[in-house]
């Protein structure tokens, strides 16, 4: 039971005819490197529209600056490329403004967590209704290869041939720690799972973040190749799924289970030893702790959490502004201008 | 004693305290009590950037000037009366009253220590050096709390209803009836009943004071104000630029966006817009200057009536993006109510500060339009004009208004909707086969306002150069000269659209008096008083900043001087000498973070006729 709302997934107006990714192709020509991990997103997202059902004149995308941010110009729907840092605050007014839009950033690790800091928590923290594609390949490749806030510590960039100096930016601990109930995590080697996460992205009403662990083959080839890697993939990549024990390895002979101190990879014996205490995944719990340490797995000593991470159901600013706006509307005096020109102490010069 | 009654036209009263003193509440209700009574009022609220600075310290004085009467149209150079609640505000306010006026102060605030920290050696009220004004000095704290004391208040409570104190005072020089400034107490502490009451009962205590010990050798008698046949009521600038943006939304048909972030003394506006979601406001107190703009852009895009506020800093944070919504061409409203600088200067001085960074303050060539509000009620319609402007011609539109303006208040003559002009943008229609994102009209060059959901226009725009016409992403170079080009005309070409100039006072005089923004009221008053005098002097306020005015040139062409009179150094004056090279500008300039005195005003247009050969 519970109240149908007005707003969100449940919603949106549905598309009369089954769309197609034709619906969605651009006539501009893709200008993104060769090998660039950009191309898979952009057909898992392609693909993943036309299966949301929404009309296609709903979908409405907003980037920044970088080569993440030329998304808009791939893909045929409303767009806006806005300027550096902004798109999450030009994304903020777009959702205020039209509250029957499915909004999609589409963003970098320099446009969303240096320039645009502040715009990405904040977003975060007001559960706004879009869904953020964050494009995570820890360099600047449209300024050419210089570190960014998810360069790892010590990469040599051409603006820090000694080594970065800095600790980087995990982006699953900022998205949780700036309030947010939705984050997962996906990579480009697997075009079929950035659709089927985008899809969890989509259905989320609230603010979801997908950060998608993506190559950059000029400027940072290999950066993300413990995890994708043909040999080492099964070891350091652990999918999630809601309501499935966390398993990992070729055999599915790892899992990850609850220590004192934390969390820690279990081998499960070969009839089964140690399954029990592996952890169920439950994404839609609304404490984020074991989110939070999941986000925070890091090869070598863990894999790294893909999928579907945290999925919280909270209300949406704009649910909680219509609301606002409904009670002010149902029991002010105030109706229009003329009311409020009127109001208060006013008096008749004759 | 006998009492002499004086006939004024106008009245300038001004109330100074500490900060924690409630010279605002004193000012506002007198200037509403004076409002009701049927004068003209102007208002204006002076006080310091800290918001309770240390007790009897020149630094902590707080002020509410106040002007009543007849045309009323600046807040007045020179105080009448004085309420001076402490040494320290005395001493600092003393500059503005002239010999001969009134003071009205509390003896019990003159002990030793106050002097000193007010910085007086001995004691002004017994020391002869205030000999030549009418000063008034009871025991205000003294009688005040006696009163509130007897009514139930504590000691502290009691202490804080000087002020009422003052106020009866006050309405009983001014022959004011005390059931209006009543009836504003009881809305004031709605609730809290038994306050109210014993405010009453001080404000009736001065009252009495007043009249039976016959403290005060003259009276006021207010001449009758002949305002227009309406409806009135009390506006301050910033109340009124919320409610025009409001108007505007409503006479479009759309919702309004306000994306915006704190800042003085700019934040009213914010404020005021955050209270009336009952007209589907959608307010948006943003995490800095550029998301506030940022997120009204999205909004414009998304098909809102969108608007950002903001004060110089602000307004520097947002240059970035005002580019984007000049090159996305997307209707937009910046309102900046500007305040002393350059960096954060003075918060709560006013100045005409902004005026180069509205007109240039983007990279590349950006041209959008520039209006300023010439006083607190024409804020409304110029804030409703920026939008009507914004939408039609699909471009940004920064409104200037500055903190006099905009925290300061007048009398507002109600319009009705239906008389406000109508808004038509350019919408785009659904499924029109001829959509192109960057087609214009031929004559007005301005775009379609193709709003996402809409069916059939599925567009990108964005900050990079693109193709006229299809809006594609272009380097190509001669698509950016082109597009550039539009760009500036589409602007420039509005003027032909708009109002023309018009010129006050003695039009054929030799000499043309120029201002813009929030100075009308000085300057027209200025000019004024010098034809009153047999001397000639022509007015042309400006409110039509970019574009000028079509006719400015020939304007311009008919007089031998032309004086611009700013609150900066030059800015309107050096933009004339670039548009309209063809004519010689004098300047008088003050850059004090105060408004203009018409006496200084008066002192310059003599200078410049006296030199006219």
């Amino acid at each position: 039971m519970g109240i149908k709302p007005k707003m969100g997934y449940q919603a949106m107006e549905r598309s009369d005819v089954p769309l197609t990714q034709q619906d969605f192709s651009s006539d501009q020509m893709v200008k993104w490197c060769p090998g660039c991990g950009d191309h898979a997103i952009l057909s898992a997202v392609a693909k993943v529209f036309p299966e949301i059902g929404y009309k296609k004149e709903s979908f409405c995308i907003v980037s920044g600056i970088g080569c993440s941010s030329r998304f808009p110009y791939y893909v045929n729907t409303y767009g806006f490329h806005s300027i550096h840092g902004r798109a999450n605050a030009v994304a903020t007014g777009v959702c205020i403004a039209n509250k029957h839009l499915s909004v999609w950033v589409a963003t970098g690790d320099g446009d969303s967590l240096a320039i645009g800091g502040n715009h990405f928590i904040h977003v975060i923290r007001r559960n706004l209704d879009l869904n953020i594609m964050l494009f995570n390949n820890k360099i600047y490749g449209l300024t050419k290869g210089q570190y960014s806030p998810t360069s790892d510590m010590g990469s040599v960039t051409k603006t820090s041939p000694y080594g970065t100096i800095e600790q980087p930016f995990q982006v699953g601990e900022l998205v949780i720690g700036a309030q947010g109930t939705f984050f997962a995590r996906a990579i480009d080697s697997n075009p079929k799972f950035i659709t089927e996460v985008m899809f969890e992205a989509a259905k989320h009403d609230g603010t979801s973040v997908v950060e998608i662990l993506q190559n950059c083959v000029i400027f940072n080839d290999g950066t993300h190749d413990l995890i994708t890697g043909k040999e080492t993939k099964d070891d350091y990549q652990l999918i999630l799924r809601h309501g499935e024990k966390m398993l990992f390895g070729k055999n599915k002979e790892k899992g990850i289970r609850m220590r004192k101190h934390g969390l820690e990879v279990v081998e499960i014996g070969p009839n089964g030893e140690g399954l029990e205490k592996v952890l169920v995944h439950d994404m839609y719990n609304p404490n984020p702790g074991v989110h939070l340490m999941l986000a925070k797995m890091f090869p070598p000593h863990f894999p790294i959490a893909l999928g579907v991470i945290r999925s919280a159901n909270f209300p949406t600013y704009e649910l909680l502004l219509q609301q606002q706006i409904d009670d002010c509307k149902a029991t002010s005096k105030i109706k229009c201008v003329d009311d409020l020109l009127n109001s208060g102490d006013t008096w008749e010069i004759e | 004693m006998s009492k002499q009654i004086l006939e004024k036209e106008s009245v300038v009263v001004k109330f100074v305290g500490d900060s924690g003193d409630g010279m605002q509440l004193s000012g506002t209700l007198f200037s509403d009590a004076a409002a009701l009574a049927g004068n003209d009022i102007a208002t204006f609220p002076d006080y310091p950037a800290e918001i309770r600075a240390p007790h009897n310290t020149i630094a902590g004085v707080s002020g509410f000037q106040v002007h009543i009467g007849k045309e009323t149209r600046i807040i007045g150079d020179k105080c009448d009366v004085l309420v001076a609640m402490n040494p320290a505000s005395l001493r600092a306010n003393l500059k503005w009253v002239d010999k001969g006026a009134t003071i009205i102060t509390d003896c019990d605030a003159y002990e030793e220590k106050a002097l000193e920290k007010a910085g007086y050696t001995s004691n002004p009220l017994t020391d002869g050096s205030l000999s030549s004004y009418c000063v008034v000095a009871p025991n205000i704290t003294t009688l005040a709390k006696e009163t509130a004391l007897a009514n139930g208040l504590d000691n502290k409570g009691a202490e804080r209803t000087k002020n009422m104190f003052c106020l009866g005072m006050i309405y009983y020089i001014f022959n004011f009836e005390l059931d209006t400034p009543f009836k504003l107490l009881d809305k004031r502490f709605k609730g809290k009943a038994h306050i109210a009451d014993v405010n009453k009962k001080v404000m009736q205590a001065g009252f009495n004071f007043a009249e039976t010990m016959e403290v005060f050798a003259s009276t006021f008698q207010i001449s009758n104000v002949q305002l227009e046949k309406g409806r009135y009521r009390n506006i301050t600038g910033n109340e009124a630029t919320a409610w025009g943006l409001l108007a505007a939304a409503e006479k479009v048909g759309k919702e309004l966006f306000l994306g915006s972030y704190p800042i003085t003394p700019a934040t009213e506006i914010l404020i005021e817009l955050a209270k009336h979601k009952s007209l589907g406001a959608q307010v948006f107190q943003a995490e800095d200057e550029i998301a506030g703009i940022c997120s009204a852009i999205g909004a414009s895009f998304a098909g809102a009536v969108a608007c950002t506020t903001t004060s110089g800093p602000g307004l520097s944070l947002k240059t970035e993006a005002i580019g984007l919504a000049v090159m996305t061409e997307l209707p937009l409203v910046i309102v900046d109510v500007q305040r002393a600088g350059p960096s954060t200067g003075m918060p709560t001085k006013s100045e005409q500060s902004d005026l180069n960074l509205a007109l240039f303050g983007r990279n590349g060539e950006a041209p959008c339009i520039v209006l300023a509000a010439a006083s607190p009620s024409d804020c409304f319609y110029k804030a409703y004009n920026a939008a009507k402007l914004a939408m039609e011609n699909m471009t940004p539109v920064i409104l200037l208004t500055d903190g006099n303006t905009g925290q300061g208040s007048e009398l507002f003559r109600i319009p009705k909707m239906t008389d406000m002009l109508p808004i038509n943008p350019p919408y785009a229609t659904p499924n029109d086969p001829d959509f192109k994102p960057y087609r214009r009209d031929p004559e007005t060059l301005v775009r379609q306002w193709a709003v996402p959901g809409m069916e059939g226009l599925r567009h990108r725009i964005g900050g990079l150069e693109k193709t006229d016409v299809d809006g594609l992403v272009s380097t190509d170079p001669q698509n950016h000269a082109k597009m550039v080009q539009l760009r500036s005309e589409k602007v420039m070409r509005l003027a032909n659209r708009l109002p023309k100039q018009n010129v006050y006072g003695n039009v054929d005089a030799d000499t043309l008096i120029v201002s813009w923004g929030g100075t009308k009221g000085a300057v027209y008053t200025a000019c004024k008083e010098v034809n009153n005098t047999g001397k000639a002097v022509a007015h042309a306020h400006f409110s039509q900043i970019m574009p000028l005015p079509y006719n400015t040139a020939e304007i311009f062409a008919k007089y031998k001087k032309i004086l611009v009179c700013e609150l900066n150094s030059g800015q309107f004056a050096n933009y004339l000498r670039m548009s309209l090279p063809n004519f010689k500008y004098e300047q008088y300039n003050k850059i004090q973070g105060l408004p203009f005195t018409v006496q200084e005003l008066v002192g310059a247009i003599n200078n410049v006729i006296n030199n006219i050969k």
